[in-house]
């Protein structure tokens, strides 16, 4: 039930309720966690408005990439809530459980970027990361707004 | 939803009976049509709700009960601590305490009329609303932890607001058993730009008239008069309530196992309300709903600061302060025996009917007001908890309208400008930062709110005293 986003950007939004799922697809799971960083971004804005103007390193750890793909978006939320920054691209890393990232973007801009809404947190809601069987992989959950 | 997969018990009133590993019946209070409206995983969430340890009588879900996150949203359970009952942070919900205050104005809408615009304009300069706002206020750790201890009643000792608004709000404004030291600091990180903000999505400060009175001795004892204006905040905790949420709901659903918890749908999370994980999370839990009343305290100080330069004849009072994400320790009555209970509300209000001991000697005979927020272009509520919500539902009603469509499916239909100026030939006047955020909030996004409360009187559980509609929005 894909919503907006295109296969071919490797990300998508997804609908819940009240809520937006988020979905990255990828050719492995740091590329499927980068691609759902731009459905993130997208539930907040126009990805494309977002320039790349500075950088921002992240990481996280996790028992298992269900919870590393939670930690990730909630750190990407951790981020622009504290930083008042929307993320343009990401470089994403992840080894024996944990995740090193780069993310590029910019402050808020309220006139260019119309945000729409902010993210509170990551939920559990259909989290799920797996291989598909074309051998891709898929990271995605819903987030709440 | 099928209806038919429910038992119905009468007219609103439909159960689940207790079945495979649930320990109690689930019920659900909604009109047949209702129901057809909602997501089948409420049938499924109202079921997992009811297999968890401690559980007392029955799960229970709201007429605008939907898909929530482990928990319906519309959802209400309690538990008892020595059955080995739990605490959920998904129970409660990211936004810790978001919630809903009206104040009344003593204006009538004849003399706002020619004010309108000004009003809009400053509330919205003023309002600090929407993705990227600041407040003005910044604390100081131990600012913060006082605080997250004094709610509302810390706000009050800041200047913000007057002493008697205090009884206006649930717990006299401060949650007793808040833990500031169970709060991260990450946590007060992401809160120290965010005091006094509304925040987006479907927050809001509505500037309403009164349009229908339908109980005029609860409407007097609320102070409400036709063609009234009110003001009505909706908004919670802030970046600190979701923090909280956050670290809690994975901490807790990666130590299910630990404390020997099945849980049906991992997305239940909870801990033992007698273990040290679930007292940390109630305690950071309660220093959360500080959070929220404490904002909600701040934003009517700044609005009545609006109001004082535009209309200083005006003199805003707080009818009411409720909130809808919450787990609170309260006495009920079960099976002719009082109890000690930890009721989970999520998107759910607390409706104490007439002469509960916890009630304002002002609503000793309406009970307590429930206010029902709707969309920016239709109607607002105001309830009175009713005797037999104590009885029905741990004392519980509905929130609001809840959502008819996704927000990419309304940004599809809708756009923003076209939107505000539709409404503003309806004599509704929108502020906002954000065009899409408005199409987002799109008034034909949201059910009809109408059907919720008409169900949740017929249930038993709040009965209609006024009715709302908007003058001036701020969306956030």
């Amino acid at each position: 039930m894909s919503d907006s986003g295109t296969v071919d950007a490797g990300w998508e939004h997804f609908q819940h309720g009240a809520d937006i799922g988020i979905r990255g697809v990828g050719a492995t799971p740091a590329e499927a966690f980068a691609r759902a960083g731009m459905a993130l971004t997208a539930v907040i804005t126009r990805p494309e408005t977002v320039q790349p103007r500075q950088s921002l390193t992240l990481a996280c750890q996790a028992p298992d990439l269900d919870f590393l793909f939670l930690d990730w978006i909630n750190a990407l939320v951790y981020a622009m809530a504290t930083e008042g920054l929307l993320f343009a691209r990401y470089e994403v890393a992840i080894d024996n459980g944990r995740l090193q990232a780069t993310a590029w973007g910019e402050p808020v801009d309220r006139a260019r970027h119309q945000p729409a809404v902010e993210v509170k947190g990551a939920t559990l809601t259909t989290l799920e990361v797996r291989q598909l069987a074309d051998g891709r992989w898929l990271a995605q959950c819903v987030v709440d707004v | 939803m099928d209806p038919d997969r429910f038992t119905q018990l009468d007219a609103t009133t439909w159960q689940i009976p207790q079945q495979g590993n649930m320990r109690v019946p689930g019920i659900l209070y909604a009109d047949r049509q209702l129901i057809s409206d909602m997501d089948a995983k409420v049938w499924e969430q109202l079921t997992n709700v009811a297999a968890l340890p401690g559980i007392v009588q029955a799960a229970y879900a709201m007429p605008d009960a939907h898909w929530g996150y482990g928990f319906p949203i519309g959802g209400v359970a309690a538990f008892d601590p020595d059955q080995g009952g739990v605490v959920s942070a998904g129970g409660v919900g990211f936004d810790i305490s978001c919630g809903v205050r009206t104040l009344t104005t003593g204006l009538s809408v004849d003399e706002l009329q020619p004010h309108r615009e000004t009003l809009a304009d400053f509330l919205l300069y003023r309002i600090p609303a929407g993705v990227g706002s600041t407040g003005r206020i910044r604390l100081k750790d131990a600012e913060m932890t006082a605080m997250l201890e004094g709610g509302a009643d810390w706000a009050v000792r800041q200047g913000y607001g007057r002493r008697e608004d205090l009884e206006r709000i649930e717990e006299h404004g401060r949650m007793a058993g808040a833990v500031p030291e169970a709060v991260s600091e990450r946590a007060r990180k992401r809160q120290r730009d965010e005091m006094g903000t509304l925040g987006s999505g479907n927050h809001y400060l509505e500037v309403q008239a009164v349009s229908e009175i339908h109980d005029p001795e609860a409407a007097t004892a609320f102070g409400l008069q036709p063609d009234a204006v009110v003001v009505s905040i909706h908004c919670g905790s802030r970046g600190l309530g979701h923090q909280i949420g956050t670290e809690f709901l994975r901490e807790m659903a990666l130590s299910a196992q630990q404390y020997h918890i099945s849980l049906p749908d991992r997305e239940l999370a909870c801990a033992p309300l007698n273990s040290p994980l679930g007292e940390r999370y109630l305690g950071a839990m309660r220093a959360g709903i500080n959070c929220a009343l404490a904002n909600r305290q701040i934003l009517t100080h700044l609005t009545r600061e609006v109001f004082a330069h535009v209309l200083p004849e005006a003199d805003l009072q707080l009818i009411y302060d409720v909130s809808h994400n919450t787990c609170k320790e309260e006495t009920h009555t079960v099976g002719g025996e009082k109890r000690r209970l930890f009721v989970h509300r999520k998107g759910a209000t607390r409706a104490l009917g007439p002469g509960h001991p916890d009630l304002p000697e002002a609503f000793l005979d309406s009970g307590q007001p429930v206010l029902i927020g709707g969309s920016m272009g239709t109607a607002s509520y105001v309830l009175a908890g009713m005797a037999t919500s104590e009885g029905k539902s741990f004392a519980s009603a509905c929130h609001g309208a809840g959502r008819a469509m996704s927000r990419h499916q309304a940004t599809k239909r809708w756009r923003g400008e076209d939107l505000i100026d539709e409404l503003a030939g309806r004599g509704i006047i929108i502020r906002s930062h954000s065009y899409r955020g408005v199409a987002e909030e799109a008034p034909g996004a949201y059910k009809d709110v109408s059907a919720v409360v008409e169900a949740a009187e017929q249930a038993g559980l709040a009965r209609k005293v006024a009715r709302l509609r908007p003058l001036v929005c701020i969306k956030g």
